[in-house]
């Protein structure tokens, strides 16, 4: 069982969570000129490290909030959790 | 090599079974190969068999960080079938089936194929009628596929619940009689054996760390072992795909995720099928052990920790007592858990590369163990000519940014819940 510490709600266990992938993605902008190779690495590629990744979680059944959480994909050790609107290098 | 055979064993016995031959060698790696195909999984196994049997291309290595089948080859639900709706993949699976039903003899090894034939229930009129179209697609292209009603449900699988006042109730199932299991330990051994006796390096305890690429060409491999070079080579390394791919300076439509499966105590025979709950990811079949063999989602969120989580478990099994409620009787003999090759639309890659010489072979899901042979032998193709075989052309690395995409099941890129 994980436990994730909400921002907005403190520690729940993962049962209370839902995944939303990887948080580090960034949509290209609106209305500039995309490439196909970018619009792929939006839609399509990931790193999937083994290690330290930066994830969206969603706080389903509790505030309903949308968190990013930085966990190792190995150990699932939870390092870091950010409100959806922080940025990920504070 | 040592035929197996009622003679051979016969023979052994009178000398208490010590003077079986190795099943194959333990070489240290050569300077230099034709071929290096990376991973000793059931795909990389059947690549290089099928490289020298097809090819006549015998100077391989086969370079695994563990020892052979100790990846999700060998923690597999071990589930065969063909029973899809889209061309590219009833083909491709079918022609597999073809392999399967063969394979024993081929690699005169007794890989246990059963064939008991699948059942996906269906839980609603509306999946009634997905189940009778995918069934039609199925024929149309040779694959036998039979729509059963509910009655028709209860006959084969009585001990599931066909109560009234159920969540899901059982309307029918789609079953394909071929579908079936097969032993897959035997089938990492039965073609490392094969492989090896016609001349392929078997090379365990050796971790590829990094490559040799210059001017778009690949030269070689660094491994825990030394360098060693190849013009040619093959990735089959399933759940740790991106890892390599990483070192080599792509990212590709793949995530890596853990999926569990258990079993429970071995019981008398009472499940002659292998059955999946349309209500939700659940499957069930019975081993020759009598252990109920089960398996379901995935843990859920990007994962390299071979082994699982509870909360996921519970979810499964809820479902499994759900269609089947003798299960909560049961005691849960073993859990255990595999790191997978998930793709962005649920369908493998089976392709060249824009590296020349290195090949790629991922993207698995949960499918992989049925397609060992169909995918060892297209991967073979491919790495020896050069070019695609039409069976696995659909399964193009490409097709994400043309949208020639496979997505079987339409459920888009949210890999942890397809
Ligand atoms: C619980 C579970 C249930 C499943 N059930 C089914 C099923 O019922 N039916 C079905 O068709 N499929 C099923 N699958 C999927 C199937 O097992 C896989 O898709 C398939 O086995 C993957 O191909 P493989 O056998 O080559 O992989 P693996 O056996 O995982 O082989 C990859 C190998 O690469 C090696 N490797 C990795 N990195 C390196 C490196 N750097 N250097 C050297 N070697 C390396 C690994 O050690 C490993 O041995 C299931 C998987 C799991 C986990
Ligand atoms: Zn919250």
């Amino acid at each position: 069982m994980l436990y994730i510490k909400c921002p907005h709600c403190g520690m729940r266990s993962q049962n209370e969570f839902s995944y939303g992938g990887d948080a580090s993605i960034k949509r290209p902008e609106l209305g500039k000129e995309t490439s196909n190779k970018e619009w792929d690495d939006f839609v399509y590629n990931r790193k999937s490290p083994r290690g330290k990744h930066w994830e969206l979680w969603q706080h389903l059944s509790g505030c309903r909030q949308w968190i990013k959480v930085e966990r190792d994909t190995a150990t699932h050790e939870i390092f870091n959790t950010l409100k959806a609107n922080e940025d990920i290098s504070t | 090599m040592q035929k197996y055979s009622i003679f051979s064993l016969v023979k052994n016995a009178f000398s208490n079974h010590e003077k079986w031959d190795l099943a194959w060698k333990d070489p240290s790696p050569k300077k230099e190969y034709d071929v290096i195909i990376i991973g000793g999984g059931g795909h990389g196994l059947a690549t290089a068999y099928y490289l020298a049997k097809e090819h006549n291309i015998t100077n391989v290595a086969i370079i695994e960080k563990g020892w052979i089948g100790g990846g999700n080859v060998g923690r597999n639900t071990t589930i065969i079938r063909s029973n899809y709706m889209h061309d590219d993949n009833a083909l491709f699976s079918e022609f597999g089936m073809n392999l399967w039903r063969r394979m024993s003899q081929d690699l005169n090894y007794n890989v246990m194929f059963s064939p008991r034939g699948i059942i996906n229930l269906a839980h609603s009129d509306a999946q009634m009628n997905t189940y009778a179209r995918r069934g039609n697609s199925m024929r149309l292209n040779g694959i036998d596929a039979v729509l059963l009603n509910r009655e028709q449900v209860k006959e084969i699988i009585p001990m599931a619940d066909f109560s009234d006042n159920v969540r899901f109730p059982i309307f029918g199932g789609l079953m394909q009689p071929s579908a079936g299991t097969a032993r897959h330990d035997a089938v990492a051994w039965g073609y490392a054996r094969q492989a090896d006796s016609m001349g392929v390096d078997i090379i365990q305890n050796c971790e590829v760390i990094g490559f040799d690429v210059s001017a778009g060409k690949v030269k070689g491999i660094r491994t825990s072992r030394g360098d060693i070079k190849a013009k040619k080579i093959g990735l089959c390394v399933a759940g740790s795909t991106n890892i390599l791919a990483e070192k080599l300076n792509m990212t590709l439509p793949i995530e890596t995720h853990l999926l569990q499966a258990c079993v429970s105590e071995p019981v008398k025979p009472v499940l002659d099928k292998v059955v999946t709950f349309g209500a939700g990811h659940f499957y069930i079949s019975q081993s020759d052990k009598g252990e109920m063999v089960m398996g379901g989602d995935l843990d859920g969120y990007n994962s390299y920790a071979q082994r699982g989580n509870l909360p996921t478990l519970q979810h499964v099994l809820t479902e499994g007592i759900a269609m089947m409620p003798f299960l909560s009787k049961l005691k849960m003999l073993r859990t255990w858990g595999g790191i997978m090759d998930m793709s962005m639309d649920g369908s493998p890659i089976i392709d060249k590369t824009h590296i020349e010489g290195l090949y790629l072979n991922c993207g698995w899901c949960y499918g992989g163990f049925k397609a060992t042979p169909a995918s060892g032998w297209t991967f073979a193709h491919t790495i020896a000519q050069d070019r695609v075989h039409e069976l696995n052309a659909g399964y193009s690395l490409n097709r994400f940014s043309t949208g020639y995409l496979l997505d079987e099941k339409g459920l888009g890129t949210k890999t942890w819940i397809s």
